[in-house]
C-alpha cells in the first residue's frame, strides 16, 4: 500500500485533510460526528474511555481524546469541523483550540488577529470602491 | 404551470461568509456591538437590494461542516431536491432554525440538466442544512418561522481532499446558469456564493488570515475569474489557508452570472472571528 505524496504536505503547520487522514482517522472522526447527538454527548461525558472503545481508536487516540490534547488528535487525523463537535460542547472554542495548536493562550490568539483590523479602512481606500459605513 | 409565461431568470449573485460565529452574534443579538458592527452593516446595500428585488428563489452554494454528509459517503457536489430542508443540532447544542421551502420541481431541473452537461451531481430528497447555509439566510433574510424565500442547497465539498478545482466550480457556474436560463417558470433567482475568505482553523497556522490575497480573490471574481479558477487548491491553501479554500464556491455564483457583470456593492471586514469576510452583490449585464 502506498499513499501519494501531494504538494500540499509541505505547508507548514498545515495539515490538509484527505483520503490518508480520512481512512486513518475514520473512527476517531465517526466519534466526534456523533456528537451531533445530544445523547451521544453526554454517554460521551459520562464515560469518555469506554465511548472511545466504541468507536475502535487506537489506545494513543482514545489517551489523545480524554486529555483533550488538541494538537495531538489534529495530527491523529481529525478533521477541525469534526473536531469541533468535541471541542465547543466541552467549552472550547475553535479559536481556543487555535490557541492550543500553537501553545499560546485563547487570548494572545485573539489578540494576534485582531491585529490584522488595524488600518484595514485605510487599507480598503486605497484599493477604492468598498464599502465604508 | 397555470398562469406563469416566460422562464426563470438569474437576477443578481451574492457572496458572504458563513461562519458559526455570524449566527451566534444574531441570536445574542450583538450585531450593533462594536467588534460587529462594520461587519453586519456591510450587509446593508443587499439588503435593500433583495428587498427592493424581492426575488422568488435563492440558491446557495456552500459547504456541508458534517452534519449531512459524514466522511461514509462525501458527493463531491451534491444538490437539495425536496420542498423542504430542516436545520439540527451540529453538536453545539443551538436551536434549529425553522425550516426552510424548496421547490423540488426547480431542483430536480437543475439536477438533470447539470447531469447533461456532465456535472455528476448527487440528488438529496432528504437534506438537513448546517450554518454553511443556515448562516447566510440569517444575514441576508433575518429570522423567520416562515422563510420569505424559496432557497436550494447547493453543496460542494471543500472539506475531503481531493475536492473540486477552482475551474471545476466556476464551470459549475456556468453550467447552472443554463440550467437555471431554461427552467420554464418565471422565477427570479439569486445565486449566492458562501465561505471564506483567508482563515486556518487548524494547525500551527491557525488564525492566519491573508487580507492582500482575499482583496485580489475579490477584484478577480468581479472582473477576471480567470485568475482564481486558475489556482490549484495547494496554491489556494498556500495563501488563503486550509479553510480558505472554501472561496472557490463564490466561482459558482461567478460563473452563474455570465461573462460580465457590474458589482453593485462590495465589502470587506476582517476579522470576523477567524476570518477575513467579504460582501459583493452582483448584477449580470
Amino acid at each position: 500500500m502506498v499513499w501519494q505524496e501531494h504538494e500540499y504536505e509541505a505547508i507548514p503547520g498545515s495539515y490538509v485533510f484527505d483520503g490518508k487522514r480520512a481512512h486513518s482517522a475514520y473512527g476517531l472522526n465517526k466519534l466526534f460526528y456523533s456528537f451531533n447527538s445530544a445523547d451521544c454527548r453526554a454517554e460521551f461525558d459520562r464515560d469518555p474511555s469506554a465511548y472511545c472503545e466504541k468507536f475502535g481508536l487506537t489506545a494513543e487516540q482514545k489517551r489523545l481524546v480524554v486529555e483533550q490534547d488538541f494538537l495531538g488528535v489534529l495530527r491523529s487525523g481529525a478533521n477541525i469541523y469534526f473536531m469541533a463537535k468535541y471541542s465547543i460542547p466541552r467549552g472550547v472554542t475553535v479559536q481556543d483550540t487555535g490557541a492550543a495548536f500553537q501553545g499560546i493562550t485563547g487570548d494572545e490568539f485573539r489578540e494576534k488577529l485582531l491585529e490584522k483590523r488595524e488600518g484595514l479602512e485605510a487599507r480598503l481606500e486605497r484599493e477604492g470602491g468598498f464599502w465604508n459605513g | 404551470m397555470k398562469g406563469d409565461f416566460g422562464m426563470a431568470k438569474i437576477i443578481g449573485g451574492i457572496t458572504t461568509s458563513h461562519i458559526p460565529a455570524v449566527g451566534n452574534a444574531i441570536s445574542d443579538g450583538v450585531t450593533q456591538e462594536p467588534y460587529w458592527k462594520r461587519f453586519f452593516d456591510g450587509y446593508g446595500p443587499v439588503k435593500d437590494w433583495l428587498e427592493d428585488k424581492s426575488p422568488d428563489l435563492i440558491v446557495i452554494v456552500y459547504n456541508d461542516h458534517g452534519l449531512n454528509f459524514f466522511l461514509d459517503k462525501m458527493p463531491t457536489f451534491a444538490i437539495g431536491c425536496a420542498d423542504q430542508y430542516a436545520n439540527a443540532d451540529e453538536g453545539w447544542g443551538l436551536k434549529p432554525t425553522s425550516p426552510f421551502r424548496g421547490d423540488a420541481a426547480f431542483s430536480w431541473h437543475v439536477a438533470e440538466s447539470l447531469i447533461h452537461q456532465d456535472f455528476d451531481m448527487c440528488t438529496c430528497q432528504e437534506m438537513l442544512v448546517d450554518h454553511g447555509f443556515v448562516n447566510p439566510m440569517r444575514v441576508l433574510f433575518g429570522d423567520h418561522e416562515s422563510w420569505p424565500i424559496k432557497a436550494i442547497p447547493l453543496a460542494v465539498n471543500t472539506v475531503q481532499h481531493p475536492i473540486p478545482s477552482a475551474r471545476r466550480c466556476y464551470e459549475l457556474g456556468k453550467a447552472l446558469k443554463r440550467a437555471i436560463d431554461s427552467y420554464p417558470e418565471n422565477l427570479r433567482v439569486v445565486v449566492a456564493g458562501t465561505g471564506g475568505m483567508s482563515h486556518q482553523l487548524q494547525g500551527e497556522r491557525a488564525g492566519m488570515i491573508n487580507i492582500d490575497y482575499d482583496l485580489e480573490c475579490i477584484d478577480s471574481v468581479i472582473n477576471n475569474p480567470d485568475w482564481l479558477a486558475s489556482q490549484s487548491a495547494t496554491e489556494i491553501i498556500e495563501q488563503a489557508g486550509t479553510e480558505g479554500i472554501e472561496t472557490i464556491m463564490w466561482l459558482v455564483m461567478r460563473g452563474a452570472l455570465g461573462d460580465d457583470v457590474t458589482c453593485l456593492h462590495k465589502h470587506y471586514h476582517a476579522p470576523i472571528s477567524n476570518t477575513g469576510a467579504g460582501v459583493l452583490l452582483l448584477e449580470s449585464e
